[in-house]
């Protein structure tokens, strides 16, 4: 069941376009922004408002680098893997983020705090290597830098 | 020097607000496009020679005339600004939304003019999270004022204007892959024609446009076409937004005449490599682009010359490969991108790449054969232009045609020693 909040957002989204199912990426983000994660019943529920099909609704859902059809932690940090970034010492950022938090790429940690992800150049390559923690964008990382990060998301 | 651009921006990035940019002379061009009309508006930006900066460099002017005009035009028309820099290597556009998006929404307002688009959507890159909030205050603060909404500025014309964020996808920047995400679906291409200007964003006729070519379009309207052209060092008009990045000594975006050398860029404004480290090569506009060497440093950045030097211009923000870096190993990185973003829609596209892909990581892992050499030339002539429905099999083969021609020899290394020449502890 979508929440009266995530419906009422929904809906205002719905008037800005001439067709429903437009609304698509914007549910699936509103939906996201209030569970972390979009759900096989949160799918179908957007599929009933928007009158299309969960099939048509999914289609979309796992097209998109952003849109998480798995649950995630309280944190997500995307690492860019993209060239400037894999220049500038990807496999050093990735490799420090991975034993600091014992998991791999597309893992969770076991305390549920943080999801590790590989992410397309963030549009940032002059401040390379970088990652988003939460959608906010962090450059220049070091290991060192890398450890002051992860310890202000709890 | 002039920089019409990124005169406005903030050295602390900070916002540049309402108050400020009206200031700064900002809406001005946007009250003498409503009495301008239409015609006169896009005339204006034909003669200035304004080509697109999302990297194709289509003529602006020409592409708005394609666009049906007066009381029988189908209705809505609509206005796109794309902002969805997911080219890798890319941070041009980015500079311009966070730090003027009222120069966006202006450009916007006189492009909506000229088309007589009703409806203007921003699609915008989901993980420009700063550039999203500013955007929406840009466009609460141009709305409270009525430059957007109904009636704006009184002259009688609408122009509702809406923040569309993307899911994050590189086939969204696509002219006609973002019209479908924008309609709610896979970021899959269409076929041309109909061409968005006669039918586009919910079969209506439709303008896409680049951030910095929309950013441009006030300027050309208020100091006029001449100027404009005065700008540039080559018949390419304007200024152009560029970068660098790789192991130079400033990576960055600068704001300089169109057409200024690429040594001046990377000698000057970049400070050059990193110490330690020698340049080889550079992708001059964006990973979809054709290497150039030492011998193309003299090239005017503009997109006659880049495509004169075999290369192209694309979004003017270069990747420079450095000794240090292994040529290889950096192909496979951008066509492991490709391969990954590729929408699956055409075979030589999802087909190709991921064919490319795993050849390249064989080469780098030691495991290729002669042979591979040759048939990665050919995957890129099955990825050529007219064989897929969008550019982006064509743009991945740039980088993969022009390693094979001017890096042979390390591919060849790769092949006779069985192992990467760079990678530690061989």
């Amino acid at each position: 069941m979508l929440s009266p909040e995530e419906r009422r957002e929904i809906e205002e989204e719905l008037a800005h376009y001439p067709v429903r199912r437009a609304a698509c990426i914007d549910a699936l983000r509103i939906v996201q922004k209030h569970r972390g994660w979009v759900s096989d019943d949160a799918v179908r529920d957007i599929a009933e408002l928007l009158g299309t099909s969960p099939d048509d609704i999914d289609s979309v859902a796992t097209f998109y680098n952003l849109i998480f059809r798995k649950p995630v932690g309280r944190h997500v940090i995307m690492v860019c893997d993209s060239v400037s970034c894999w220049i500038m010492g990807y496999d050093r950022a990735r490799d420090h983020l991975q034993s600091r938090l014992g998991v791999g790429m597309g893992q969770t940690t076991a305390d549920g705090r943080f999801t590790l992800l590989p992410v397309v150049c963030l549009g940032a390559c002059d401040r390379a290597p970088t990652m988003i923690v939460d959608g906010k964008l962090h450059g220049g990382l070091s290991p060192q830098k890398i450890d002051e990060v992860l310890e202000r998301y709890k | 020097m002039e920089t019409p651009l990124t005169a406005k921006i903030r050295p602390d990035g900070t916002m540049v607000d309402l108050a400020a940019y009206e200031r700064a002379g900002g809406y001005e061009a946007a009250r003498k496009a409503m009495r301008m009309s239409p015609a006169e508006i896009t005339e204006e930006v034909k003669k200035s020679n304004l080509r697109g900066r999302g990297g194709a460099g289509f003529p602006t002017g020409q592409k708005w005339s394609f666009v049906p005009l007066g009381p029988d035009a189908p209705r809505p028309k609509y206005l796109v600004a794309n902002g969805d820099e997911m080219e890798p290597g890319t941070f041009k556009d980015r500079v311009l939304l966070e730090g003027d998006p009222h120069g966006l929404l202006e450009g916007m307002i006189v492009a909506a003019r000229a088309i007589e688009a009703d409806r203007g959507y921003i699609f915008l890159r989901g993980e420009y999270t700063d550039a999203a909030e500013r955007l929406e205050r840009a466009l609460q603060e141009a709305g409270a004022k009525g430059y957007l909404g109904k009636n704006i500025f009184g002259s009688g014309s609408d122009f509702d204007l809406r923040l569309h964020l993307s899911g994050g996808r590189y086939m969204c920047g696509e002219e006609t892959g973002l019209l479908n995400a924008l309609e709610g679906k896979r970021a899959n291409p269409r076929a041309k024609p109909p061409f968005p200007q006669v039918s586009g964003l919910f079969g209506k006729p439709t303008i896409v446009q680049n951030i910095e070519t929309l950013s441009n379009v006030p300027h050309i309207i208020a100091k006029g076409a001449e100027w404009f052209k005065g700008l540039a060092l080559t018949p390419d008009a304007g200024t152009k937004l560029y970068g660098a990045s790789g192991k130079v000594k400033k990576p960055g975006c600068w704001e300089l005449p169109m057409g200024t050398p690429m040594r001046e860029l990377l000698d000057v404004y970049a400070g050059g490599m990193r110490e330690g480290v020698k340049f080889r090569g550079v992708l001059p506009g964006g990973a979809s682009t054709d290497f150039l060497t030492v011998d193309h440093l003299d090239v005017p950045m503009d997109f006659t010359q880049v495509a004169k030097a075999g290369s192209r211009l694309g979004t003017g923000t270069m990747i420079v490969l450095d000794d240090k870096t292994c040529p290889v190993g950096m192909v496979h990185n951008l066509t492991h991108f490709f391969s990954q973003e590729s929408c699956g829609w055409c075979t030589p596209c999802w087909s190709g790449l991921r064919w490319a892909e795993e050849m390249l990581w064989a080469i780098e892992e030691g495991r290729g054969s002669a042979s591979d050499l040759d048939r990665l030339g050919y995957i890129c002539g099955m990825m050529a232009p007219g064989n897929t429905f969008c550019a982006l099999a064509p743009g991945a083969a740039e980088p993969i045609q022009s390693a094979l021609k001017f890096f042979r020899d390390d591919f060849e290394r790769h092949l006779r020693y069985k192992h990467c020449p760079w990678r530690d502890g061989r």
